[in-house]
C-alpha cells in the first residue's frame, strides 16, 4: 500500500517535471509569463511530491516491511532506528531517490528567489533543473525502483517485481540482510548526504550558466547570482570528502584515509573543477576575462557530478565502494554525453559574444596567477582521469589490462599540489592587472625569511626528508603570508580610522568577507596539508603477536597487551575487544580498545582500531587475530601516524572560512536599499 | 636582427602567457607519462600468469580464493592460499552469469589453472571461499606468487537483489 503510494508519487513527480520542461520552453519561446509561472509552480510542486515518496521509503524501512526488496536488502530487525532511517541512502535505489529529493528541494529554493531583475533566466533554469530531476526520477521509476516487492512462485523461485506476477504469492522475509556493517558508522550516516548536497548544489550554477548561454546575456550576472550557491556546493562537497576520509580512517582499519580508489577520485574530480571555477569567476567579475573558460568549467563540473553519482552507484569500477553491477551504466553515459554535447553546442553558439574584455598584461598579476591555479587544478584533474581510464585505454591499444595504483597518483599529483601551495603563498600579494617580482618581493621578504628560519629549525630538529622539508616550507610560507595580509590590513585600518587593532581586524574581515573568508579557507587547506605530509611521509608501522603482559614498541610508544574479552551484543554482533596499555617514553598515557565485531546476520567481521590521538601524532592499533578461548595471545598491527589530526582540524578551519565568505553582506545590502529609495542607481552597481 | 625582434615580441605580448601555459602543460604531461611508466602494472588472470614470463616484475593478478587452501600462521603473520583462474574481462563475467557465479564455477572446477599465493600481514576480514582476490606482487622462482597487497571482494555480501533467506 505505502509502496504503491510512494511509487505513484514518483510517477506523478516525473510527469509534473516533464510538464514543467514543456511549459517553460513554450513560455520562453512565446514570451508568455503565465506559462513560465505555471512551469515554476510545477517545479515547486516536485518538492512535496518527492518528499512524500522519500517518506514512504523511510516508513517502510523503519517498520520493517521486508516484502519490499530494498528494505530487505539494507535493513534488519536488529538495526537501531537512526540507521534504519539513514538506510534511505544505504543502497543504490534509495540513494537515487534521496538525490531526487535534494534536487527538488534546491530547485524549489531557486524558484522562490526574487526574479525581478533576471526574469529571462527563469524558464531556462527551470528547464535545466527539471531535466536533471526528470533524468534521476526516470532512473528510479524504470530501472532502480526502491519499491519493488518480493514474490514467490509455486516452484519456490523468488522474484522481485513491482506488481504481483501471475502465479506467485507475496513473500515476506522475517528479517532483512541488514546494512553492510562497514557503513554503520556516524561518518557514513553523514558522508553520503554531504557529498550529494555538494553534487546537487552544483546543478544550480550550471543551470544559470546554461540560461545565460541560451538567453545570450554575456555579462557576469549568472555568476553573481550563483556565487553563494557555488560556495555552498563547494563546502558540502569538501565536507563530504573529508567525512569520507574520516570514515576510512576510523572504520577500514588500514591506517590511512585516502586510497586513490576510483570512487574517491570520482568524488574528487568535480571538487577540482569546482575549486578552479570558484577562483576563475573572480577574474571574470574583476576583469571581464575568461568568460568562455568559466562556462567550460561549470559544464565540466556538472557532468563530473553526474559521472560521480554514476560511479559511486554503479559498480562499474572495482573498489571498496562498489555496489553491484546494474543496468544504469549505459543510461548514465547517454545522459552525460547528451548534456555535455548540448551544453558545449550552446557555448559554441555564444563563443564570440563571450570574448574577454581585454588582455592579461602581467605574468605576475593576480589574474595570471589565478590562471596558473586553474591550469594546475586541471592538471590534477587530467592525472585523475588518466589514472581511472588508463586500464581501459591500455586494453584497447595493447589488448593487455594495465593498471596504475596510488604511487602513480601520489607521484603525479604531488608536484602539482606543491605548485598550488606556492601560488597560495604569492597570490595574496599580487595585484590585479599589473604586478611584478618587485612589487611581490617588497611584501614577501619578511614572511619568506621567517619561513626559512622555520626550515632551519626543522633541520636542526632532525627532519631531513627533502620532500617534507619542501612541503613544510611551503605550508609555513602560506600561513605567514596569509597572517601577514590580515596584519597589514588591520594596521592600515588602525592608522587610517584610529580603530583599535582587534576592532580593525574584525571590521577588515567583515567588510571584505569574500577575500578574507577565502584566506581562512587557504589556512584550512594548508593545515590539512600538514596532516597529509605527516601521514604520507612519516607513517611507520609494525606488527607482532603478543602474549598477555608482553609489549611491542614503535617510535616513542610502547604498547602492552593486557587482556581480551569476547562477548555477544543485543544487536547481533560478536565482539572481541582487547585492552592494551599505551606508554610514551616510558610513561603510561592510557588504554586503547581495538576490537573486532562479527556480524552474525551478514557473516561479516569488521575491524575497529583503537586510536590515541594528539596534535603531535596518532597511535593506531588494529586487533588482527587472537587465540580463541584462552585469549593468551593476540596479534596486533600498529601504525604511528604523525600530525594526522591537523587534517581534521584544517577541515574545521576551511568550513569556517567558507561560511565567512558566503555570509550575506547585510550591511551593504541595507545601505544599497537606503540609497535606492532616494536616488536611482544603475543596475551595474 | 628580425629574430631578436620577434623574440622580444614573444616575451612582451601574449606570447609569454602562451609560453607559461605551455610550460605548465608540459610539466603535467611529463608527470603523467613518467609516473605511468614508473607505476604501471599488468593486470593478469591466473591463466596468463602461468603462460607468461613476468621476470619477477610487479603485476596485479585477479583470482577466486579456494577456501580449503587458506592457511594462516598468526605467529609469523604469514598467509597462504590458492586462487583459481577467473576471466579478466567484465563482459565475459557478465555473460557467464555475474561475478558470484563465475567465482563459484572457478573454485568448483579443479581443471582450471591455479596459483599458490603467499602474503605476509594480517588476515583480511573478507578472505573466504569464493571471494575475488586482487593481488599485487611478483612471481617467485618457486612458482609461488608473493603478494604485497591484497584486495578482496565478496560479491554475495554486497548488494544482493534478493536476500539469502529467499534463495534457501
Amino acid at each position: 500500500m505505502i509502496a504503491n503510494f510512494g511509487y505513484g508519487s514518483l510517477i506523478v513527480t516525473f510527469l509534473v517535471s516533464l510538464y514543467g520542461i514543456g511549459a517553460a520552453i513554450y513560455g520562453a519561446r512565446r514570451d508568455a509569463a503565465s506559462w513560465v509561472n505555471s512551469a515554476r509552480n510545477a517545479m515547486l510542486l516536485t518538492f512535496p511530491l518527492v518528499t512524500l515518496s522519500a517518506l514512504s521509503i523511510v516508513y517502510l524501512l523503519v517498520n520493517g516491511h521486508y516484502e519490499v526488496a530494498y528494505v530487505a536488502q539494507v535493513t534488519s530487525n536488529s538495526m537501531p532506528l537512526y540507521l534504519k532511517v539513514t538506510a534511505l541512502w544505504g543502497g543504490q535505489a534509495g540513494s537515487l531517490v534521496f538525490w531526487c529529493w535534494l534536487m527538488s528541494a534546491f530547485a524549489s529554493a531557486v524558484a522562490l528567489r526574487k526574479w525581478d531583475r533576471d526574469r529571462e533566466f527563469l524558464p531556462w533554469v527551470i528547464v535545466v533543473c527539471s531535466i536533471t530531476l526528470a533524468f534521476f526520477l526516470g532512473l528510479v521509476i524504470f530501472i532502480e525502483n526502491p519499491f519493488v516487492r518480493l514474490w514467490q512462485s509455486f516452484s519456490g523461485e523468488p522474484i522481485a517485481r513491482m506488481f504481483q506476477p501471475a502465479g506467485t504469492l507475496p513473500y515476506v522475509p522475517s528479517d532483512g540482510n541488514g546494512l553492510n556493517p562497514l557503513l554503520r558508522h556516524p561518518g557514513m550516516v553523514l558522508h553520503p548526504p554531504m557529498l550529494y548536497l555538494g553534487f546537487v548544489s552544483f546543478v544550480i550554477p550550471y543551470a544559470f550558466a546554461i540560461a545565460a548561454l541560451i538567453t545570450g546575456r554575456s555579462d557576469d550576472r549568472w555568476i553573481r547570482i550563483t556565487r553563494r550557491w557555488t560556495l555552498v556546493a563547494w563546502l558540502f562537497l569538501s565536507m563530504g570528502l573529508v567525512l569520507g576520509m574520516r570514515w576510512a580512517y576510523d572504520v577500514l582499519g588500514w591506517g590511512g584515509y585516502w586510497a586513490w580508489d576510483p570512487v574517491e577520485i570520482a568524488a574528487l574530480m568535480p571538487w577540482l573543477t569546482g575549486t578552479a571555477f570558484l577562483h576563475s569567476v573572480m577574474i571574470q567579475e574583476k576583469r571581464g576575462l575568461l568568460k568562455q573558460w568559466n562556462m567550460v568549467l561549470i559544464i565540466f563540473t556538472y557532468d563530473l557530478v553526474i559521472f560521480g553519482t554514476f560511479l559511486t552507484r554503479s559498480g562499474v569500477l572495482s573498489s571498496v565502494h562498489a555496489f553491484a553491477q546494474s543496468a544504469i551504466g549505459p543510461v548514465f553515459f547517454a545522459f552525460i554525453g547528451l548534456t555535455l554535447i548540448t551544453s558545449l553546442a550552446f557555448l559554441m553558439r555564444r563563443w564570440n559574444e563571450l570574448a574577454g574584455e581585454g588582455h592579461m598584461t602581467s605574468l605576475l598579476s593576480r589574474e595570471a596567477l589565478f590562471l596558473d591555479n586553474n591550469l594546475l587544478f586541471m592538471g590534477i584533474l587530467v592525472v585523475c582521469f588518466w589514472g581511472v581510464i588508463f586500464p581501459l585505454i591500455s586494453e584497447l591499444v595493447t589488448g593487455q589490462k594495465v593498471t596504475v595504483g596510488p604511487p602513480f597518483y601520489k607521484r603525479a599529483t604531488g608536484p602539482l599540489f606543491a605548485g598550488l601551495l606556492f601560488l597560495m603563498a604569492i597570490s595574496p600579494l599580487s595585484a590585479w592587472r599589473h604586478s611584478n617580482t618587485k612589487t611581490i618581493q617588497r611584501v614577501i621578504w619578511k614572511p619568506f625569511i621567517v619561513s626559512l628560519v622555520l626550515v632551519v629549525v626543522l633541520l636542526v630538529a632532525g627532519v631531513s626528508q627533502p620532500f617534507s622539508l619542501l612541503g613544510f616550507w611551503l605550508v609555513a610560507l602560506v600561513i605567514l603570508v596569509t597572517l601577514y595580509e590580515f596584519w597589514r590590513g588591520a594596521v592600515a585600518r588602525h592608522r587610517a580610522q584610529g580603530e583599535s587593532l582587534p576592532v580593525a581586524l574584525w571590521r577588515l574581515a567583515s567588510r571584505n568577507r569574500r577575500r578574507y573568508g577565502g584566506y581562512i579557507v587557504h589556512l584550512g587547506m594548508v593545515v590539512m596539508a600538514v596532516g597529509i605530509i605527516g601521514i604520507e611521509i612519516f607513517q611507520t608501522q609494525t606488527q607482532a603477536t603478543l602474549q598477555q603482559g608482553e609489549s611491542l614498541s614503535l617510535g616513542a610508544y610502547t604498547m602492552r597487551y593486557d587482556n581480551l574479552a569476547i562477548f555477544d551484543t543485543p544487536d547481533g554482533r560478536n565482539v572481541a575487544r582487547a585492552v592494551v596499555t599505551i606508554s610514551k617514553n616510558g610513561k603510561i598515557v592510557g588504554d586503547l580498545h581495538p576490537r573486532r565485531d562479527y556480524y552474525y546476520e551478514s557473516q561479516q567481521p569488521m575491524t575497529i582500531p583503537g586510536v590515541r590521538s594528539t596534535w603531535e601524532d596518532d597511535f593506531y592499533v588494529v586487533l588482527v587475530d587472537w587465540q580463541p578461548v584462552t585469549t593468551q595471545s593476540a596479534t596486533f598491527k600498529v601504525y604511528h601516524n604523525p600530525l594526522i589530526n591537523w587534517l581534521w582540524m584544517g577541515s574545521l578551519i576551511f568550513i569556517l572560512g567558507t561560511l565567512v565568505a558566503a555570509w550575506p553582506e547585510r550591511e551593504n545590502e541595507l545601505a544599497t536599499e537606503k540609497v535606492k529609495s532616494t536616488t536611482f542607481i544603475p543596475a551595474s552597481v | 636582427m628580425t629574430g631578436s625582434i620577434n623574440l622580444r615580441n614573444v616575451f612582451s605580448g601574449r606570447g609569454k602567457f602562451l609560453i607559461g601555459g605551455l610550460l605548465i602543460i608540459a610539466a603535467v604531461v611529463y608527470l603523467i607519462v613518467s609516473s605511468t611508466q614508473a607505476n604501471a602494472q599488468y593486470f593478469l588472470t591466473v591463466e596468463e600468469m602461468a603462460s607468461k614470463a613476468t621476470d619477477g616484475r610487479d603485476v596485479r593478478v585477479s583470482g577466486a580464493v579456494v577456501g580449503d587452501s587458506i592457511l594462516y600462521d598468526p605467529q609469523a603473520l604469514t598467509l597462504s592460499f590458492t586462487v583459481a583462474d577467473v576471466p579478466g574481462d567484465n563482459k565475459v563475467i557478465e555473460a557467464q552469469g555475474g561475478l558470484a557465479a563465475v567465482l563459484h564455477a572457478a573454485v568448483s572446477d579443479p581443471s582450471r589453472p591455479r596459483m599458490k599465493v603467499v602474503y605476509s600481514g594480517p588476515k583480511p576480514d573478507l578472505l573466504r571461499d569464493e571471494a575475488q582476490a586482487i593481488m599485487t606482487g611478483h612471481m617467485g622462482t618457486d612458482g609461488v606468487f608473493y603478494a604485497d597487497e591484497l584486495l578482496l571482494k565478496c560479491p554475495t555480501k554486497y548488494e544482493e537483489a534478493v536476500p539469502s533467506q529467499v534463495t534457501k
